[in-house]
């Protein structure tokens, strides 16, 4: 409805004429500059459509003529931070090890890449912690597989166990019972022996020392304290990768064990690698 | 809507009263009658107001201005490696400085206290002056002011500039005009080149920005404040206080009936009618109609429509008004700093009486006393050392192959002074030996513990681990101390934190 625009007294002003039911409106203008400055927006927005991307497609959007693209920006600024970080990564590619620790800027800077590289790829086996599981090490103690030295964590990284690399690091325990060495007897007693050695509670069996000697000293010492050249583990600490308990070692010393980690020579870059080794070195075990 | 219905305003005057009183034919701007549904701006030509006010005016732009132009140069000598700029907003390195004080980005509550204590000054303010940030302090205000200098230099006064506007395009016209806006942009580069220059070292960037080597965006930010500096100051002017800043309304809720403000006594002026020398003054106002409030307003209005909106309070229609009254031969006063309460007590005939001191801004001063004295007294209590313990949780603990137990812990030293120091770290809750390793800190003191160097205002993260034989942990979680002690000023930070181990 539209009416005469009356002359409102309580207000001292004119209404717009527009009625509702009888409830009538005030004009109280908006200033033009306002109207303007919408329809320049307006015809802005018209303008944004044709030069950005905006309208979605069926399986596609349209381009725009600058052609603009939010990925771009990311990939270029990705590709600045990579640049930025190059004065640390060159001289992490240069300096040896020992260097790296020694370094104040250089250790903060692999201590904070190596986080996130561990982050991305160990800690799907090796956990976030780096505290490891049943089969995977953890990398926080001091009992060391291949060596805990900054340069054999470095190999290991770089090589892998049992990995497709040329060097890979190997170990090879035979299965005792599956390849008909020991029985099954036998076998008990020398599990109950390794337990012996790092539970003072639990006796040794008669002959079970004599068996070990015989069959396990070679690689993991007379004194069983391992040897890291093979990666035969430290049998006389409480520190066990696959479990300590009868059942488990039964089962490692009959049919063997053996742990895979892949090469990361060629997926990681060397200056990453090395990072990445002083960041698991910081982890609290390293030698 | 065309229909321009018939306004009740009172007929134009035809009297010459008082012959060296200007009187103007002029309406207000907010008329009432005359909207339409989309109003066009009626450009506005303030004249020139002498008086009180209007020095006060002089002064408070001479001053906000200079403290804007002028404080990002003051010098103050801080130390070696550390800006030597007064007031630096540094944010590449995330520090603000303001004299002698510096504040890291997490101690940003001293600004936030800062706005609030700033909010509140404004309502104080307001509750008890009226619109007084408005009318003299606000940027706006004093931009448009000092840009209607430049516009009254170059084109004269109000009635000069009438001319000007309805005047044919010729060469002076042309020139004048350009001259203006050549000044006016002027200014608006050299307040937005002013801006940037609280957030970088002002000598290094005006040189840069001279030698075209400033960053992109240094340039992009002065050309945004140039922009709108020119636009606001010279085109938007009393747009933006009626139609965009929304500071207007919310004071409204501020004043109340004892609040000063900008006020026409219309118990006094009327009823208003055109005065001849020599006339009496009785049976009728002392407002004469000639419109010099009206015409010197810079928003354009009529102060004797009473309160409204649109008004800034800047006070020069008092100015106005008060040397109208003094050639007349009548009090000034006509136009003042008055309040709603006493045109009651005027009209019970109860003496007028200035009522600052009430509930509402003894509320606002106690408020700011305490937000004002929370920060002095953290400024004041402000520690140049901070020590952050965090235990690492991912894994709570580590087992050694000695069947030790081993806990990790990230150190973090914030060192909040000038100088390099040097902290030792020691460790207290255990009961027999235990074993600290840190990482990359070689440095250690007479008694074995690590030295750790933190660098001039710099945050230093250091890891270290803690290991107990197995036997000693008697329950799940020890609580420890970790120690942090500068070796040369030798104030201490103590840090509770605990050591857990496996279930017993």
């Amino acid at each position: 409805m539209s009416t005469e625009p009356e002359y409102d007294k309580i207000t001292d002003t004119y209404t717009t004429g527009h009625e509702w039911d009888g409830i009538k409106e005030l004009n109280t203008p908006l200033p033009r500059w306002w109207l303007w400055t919408f329809i320049a927006c307006t015809i802005w927005a018209i303008g944004y459509w044709i030069v950005m991307p905006s309208w979605p497609l069926v399986s596609d959007y349209t381009k725009g003529v600058l052609g603009h693209s939010q990925r771009d920006v990311v990939s270029a600024e990705v590709n600045a931070a990579i640049q930025s970080r190059k004065i640390y990564s060159e001289k992490l590619l240069t300096a040896d090890l020992e260097t790296i620790k020694n370094d104040r800027d250089l250790l903060e800077f692999s201590m904070a890449s190596g986080k996130a590289v561990f982050g991305d790829n160990c800690a799907g086996c090796h956990g976030s912690g780096a505290s490891g599981s049943k089969g995977y090490p953890n990398l926080n103690d001091d009992d060391w597989l291949w060596g805990g030295s900054l340069e054999e964590i470095h190999h290991t990284i770089t090589v892998g166990v049992r990995s497709t690399h040329d060097d890979t690091r190997i170990s090879d325990m035979p299965a005792f019972l599956t390849d008909e060495i020991l029985t099954k007897n036998q076998i008990k007693d020398v599990a109950t022996y390794v337990i012996s050695l790092s539970n003072n509670s639990v006796a040794a069996p008669e002959g079970a020392a004599q068996i070990y000697q015989e069959n396990c000293a070679v690689c993991h010492g007379e004194g069983a304290q391992g040897h890291k050249e093979f990666g035969a583990p430290n049998l006389t600490d409480d520190i066990w990768l696959f479990g300590g308990d009868p059942e488990t070692l039964n089962a490692t010393i009959s049919y063997s064990r053996k742990g895979v980690m892949p090469k990361w020579a060629g997926r990681l870059d060397p200056a990453t690698i090395k990072g990445l080794a002083v960041y698991i070195h910081t982890l609290g075990g390293g030698e | 809507m065309s229909v321009q219905p018939e306004t009740p305003e009172q007929k134009p005057t035809s009297i010459i009263p008082h012959e060296n009183i200007e009187r103007a034919q002029v309406d207000a701007v907010n008329k009432a009658g005359e909207r339409s549904l989309y109003a066009a701006r009626k450009k506005i030509h303030p004249k020139r107001a002498n008086g009180t006010f209007r020095t006060i005016k002089w002064w408070v732009m001479i001053v906000t201005l200079g403290i804007y132009y002028l404080s990002p140069w003051i010098r103050w000598d801080r130390g070696p490696e550390i800006p030597n700029q007064a007031i630096l907003v540094d944010i590449t390195n995330s520090r603000f400085y303001f004299f002698f004080i510096e504040i890291w980005p997490q101690e940003v509550y001293y600004i936030t206290g800062l706005l609030i204590l700033s909010a509140i000054g404004l309502f104080l303010v307001t509750s008890s002056l009226g619109r007084i940030w408005c009318g003299y302090t606000c940027p706006q205000t004093v931009w448009v002011d000092l840009f209607l200098v430049v516009e009254r230099f170059i084109e004269g006064d109000r009635s000069a500039r009438i001319r000007l506007d309805q005047a044919k395009w010729s060469l002076s016209k042309l020139t004048k005009r350009i001259t203006k806006h050549i000044i006016w942009l002027i200014i608006s580069i050299l307040t937005g080149g002013a801006w940037v220059f609280y957030m970088n070292d002002a000598p290094t960037l005006a040189a840069q920005l001279i030698e075209f080597e400033a960053p992109l965006t240094t340039y992009f930010w002065i050309f945004i404040l140039t922009s709108t500096t020119y636009l606001l100051g010279g085109f938007a002017r009393e747009q933006v206080c009626t139609y965009m800043c929304p500071w207007p309304r919310i004071q409204g809720v501020m004043m109340d009936e004892d609040t000063l403000s900008v006020m026409y006594r219309y118990d006094r002026g009327e009823p208003r009618a055109p005065h001849k020398k020599g006339d009496g003054w009785e049976g009728r106002g002392d407002c004469i109609q000639c419109r010099q409030c009206v015409v010197v307003c810079p928003a354009g209005i009529d102060i004797r429509d009473g309160m409204q909106l649109e008004c800034i309070q800047c006070s020069l229609c008092i100015d106005a008004c008060d040397s109208v009254m003094e050639k007349i031969g009548r009090p000034k006063g006509l136009i003042a700093y008055d309040s709603l309460a006493n045109f009651e007590r005027r009209a019970e005939g109860r003496p007028e009486k200035i009522h600052i001191i009430r509930p509402r801004t003894m509320l606002y001063t106690i408020f700011m006393i305490i937000i004002g004295g929370s920060i002095i007294y953290g400024l004041m209590h402000r520690d140049d050392l901070e020590v952050n313990v965090l235990r690492d949780r991912n894994p709570l603990f580590v087992k050694l192959s000695s069947g030790d137990i081993r806990n990790g812990y990230t150190v973090k030293i914030l060192n909040k002074t000038h100088d390099i120091r040097k902290f030792s770290l020691d460790v207290t809750g255990f009961e027999h030996h235990f074993d600290m390793r840190t990482e990359g800190i070689e440095e250690k003191d007479a008694n074995g513990l690590p030295i750790i160097e933190v660098g001039r205002d710099q945050l230093r993260s250091v890891k270290i681990y803690l290991s107990i034989p197995h036997n000693e942990l008697k329950s799940t979680s020890i609580d420890i101390e970790i120690i942090a002690k500068d070796i040369e000023r030798h104030n201490i930070s103590r840090n509770i934190t605990s050591f857990r181990g496996p279930k017993q």
